[in-house]
């Protein structure tokens, strides 16, 4: 089985405001895909805690939401990308707890766990891009 | 930019979220709230969030702030309204409230913000305590 | 084989219409004894044959181009509803098989001038016949998972035992993916009845996992997020070792032995918040 893509859109993220159009572009095609509630919820707070980290740590970025077709299944798909300074140590990053910043160190762990699939591409000094994924049940 | 409204009742701040927050607006929040409690000598905090759609980990440090701030200026905060499909996001994503209340509406919240005797006159709350009150 | 052909081929089934229909016909209706009547047979035949001429007519020459568009829908739309009836996999796909019959005759007697053409036909149904069998196989798949459904739905109720109690009776094996169910049931429950008490009776279930035990635990922590209590109640003895010997932390979780503990425990929590608060109002 082969995953489509139905729909796509182009989002940047250069402010706080961008911020929360990307939450609520999310949670539309959430929405539109047929997501259970709670998994729309999850991906939509998956969508907030990485287009901050793309703001914040990326230094700003773009998003691009698609919507995707996987047999009876319809899916929500979430790339951010920016041309940051990257992550050097992945596996400390993705560790609980463990922030570069003032946050909370759960931003790319705590999204992780909210989806179905989740992938990371970072390096020093070649930008971040993460993809984000999850399905109608 | 837009700010949160913060309404007074009694010896209560009651603040109501009812649209997806910017993070700027959050923080606003946050200090206005702290300016209002010493303001007012509030003893209580009411926030409800039965409008929010999604507490991220931003949003949740901003509560587990605001409860923080006001415990030290001396006021309680209770956090109302969170949906149930927000809880279970905010299980999975491993923010916890710590130090801050919660009731399921803002009238069980009120509830928890009336201490037990609050409204017994200070000179009858004596007489009570007193070993050998007269009946 | 381009348009030409494919207008060579629609010309083959329009000229031989009446021998393949009938032949066709015959098999199916042996075939279906009693399940289809012939004139319903007759009738989903005729649509095919249509569609399938139709298809041909327009250009189309192999299965999956825009032309035959109506034809892969009618053939979907036929094989969900005898996947609905119960029909079995053969009894479906006999229906498309048996427009080979006809075309076998006519090879056989050769005396149609391009044996290649009906080559290429029998080719095309054979690969209808293939898209019936996918198209019953989801048509099923799809009921199976909407019954599973259902059964999990049903299997979890939710009941309120008192003003400000919700309790949730967990009968038999828990996965992980029940256990997601009645977590979002419960706490939706909690917000439609105003409910700070919610009991999680685990009585009769046998056995819990690691993945089950954090799945509860996560319950009552989102529950308390939501300003409710939850009491987990009937914890077998060998759930409780379990639990202890994969080294859950149940931290300041509230157990009961029964849900009667159970339901005195948050009545008597029920009452004292009630007298606080009469009090706090006097």
């Amino acid at each position: 089985m082969t995953a489509d893509p139905v729909t796509s859109e182009r989002l940047a993220i250069t402010t706080d405001g961008d911020v929360v159009r990307v939450r609520q572009a999310v949670r539309g095609l959430a929405q539109g895909a047929k997501l259970s509630l709670v998994d729309q919820t999850k991906l939509v707070t998956a969508a907030s805690e990485l287009a901050r980290n793309t703001l914040i740590y990326g230094g700003g970025g773009e998003a691009v939401l698609s919507v995707e077709a996987n047999g009876r299944r319809t899916g929500v798909r979430v790339e951010f990308r920016d041309d940051g300074p990257g992550i050097p140590d992945l596996d400390l990053a993705m560790t609980d707890g463990w922030t570069s910043g003032s946050g909370l160190g759960l931003g790319l762990s705590g999204a992780r766990r909210l989806v179905e699939h989740f992938e990371i591409d970072t390096g020093p000094g070649r930008g971040t891009r993460v993809v984000i994924a999850s399905w109608s049940r | 930019m837009d700010s949160v409204p913060i309404l007074k009742i009694g010896s209560t701040l009651l603040v109501s979220i009812q649209v997806d927050l910017q993070d700027q607006s959050a923080l606003q929040l946050q200090e206005d709230l702290a300016e209002r409690i010493t303001q007012t000598g509030a003893r209580g905090v009411l926030i409800d969030i039965s409008g929010l759609e999604i507490v991220d980990s931003f949003i949740g440090r901003m509560l587990s702030s605001i409860a923080g701030i006001s415990r030290v200026l001396d006021a309680t905060t209770v956090v109302v309204g969170m949906r149930p499909a927000v809880a279970i996001t905010m299980v999975e994503l491993g923010l916890s409230f710590d130090g801050v209340r919660t009731a399921l509406d803002v009238e069980k919240g009120l509830r928890l913000l009336q201490p037990d005797g609050e409204d017994t006159a200070p000179e009858q709350l004596l007489l009570e305590l007193a070993p050998d009150a007269p009946a | 084989m381009p348009a030409a052909d494919a207008a060579r081929l629609a010309a083959i089934l329009q000229d031989r219409r009446g021998e393949i229909g009938a032949a066709w016909l015959d098999r199916v209706v042996t075939e279906l004894q009693g399940r289809i009547t012939r004139a319903e047979a007759e009738r989903e035949q005729t649509e095919i044959f249509d569609a399938l001429v139709g298809g041909l007519l327009a250009g189309g020459e192999r299965l999956d181009a825009p032309s035959f568009d109506s034809l892969r829908s009618l053939l979907s739309d036929l094989s969900a509803t005898r996947a609905r009836l119960g029909f079995t996999p053969r009894e479906t796909a006999v229906g498309v098989f048996a427009l080979k019959e006809g075309l076998y005759d006519i090879a056989g007697r050769g005396d149609t001038e391009r044996v290649d053409d009906v080559a290429a036909l029998l080719r095309l149904v054979d690969d209808l016949g293939l898209f019936t069998f996918e198209s019953f196989a989801a048509a099923r798949e799809g009921i199976i998972s909407e019954q599973a459904e259902q059964l999990l739905e049903l299997s979890t109720p939710v009941v309120k035992l008192w003003e400000g109690v919700v309790a949730v009776p967990l009968v038999g094996t828990l996965d992980s993916a029940r256990t997601q169910v009645v977590m979002e049931k419960l706490l939706q429950t909690l917000v439609e009845t105003g409910s700070e008490h919610a009991i999680i009776d685990i009585t009769g279930v046998p056995a819990v996992d690691t993945q089950v035990a954090q799945h509860l635990l996560k319950t009552v922590v989102a529950a308390r997020l939501m300003g409710a209590e939850c009491t987990i109640s009937g914890i077998r003895p060998q759930i409780a070792q379990t639990i202890v010997a994969l080294g859950i932390e149940f931290g300041d979780i509230r157990t009961k032995a029964t849900l009667a503990d159970a339901l005195v425990a948050a009545l008597r929590a029920n009452g004292s918040a009630r007298t606080a608060a009469a009090v706090a109002g006097a």
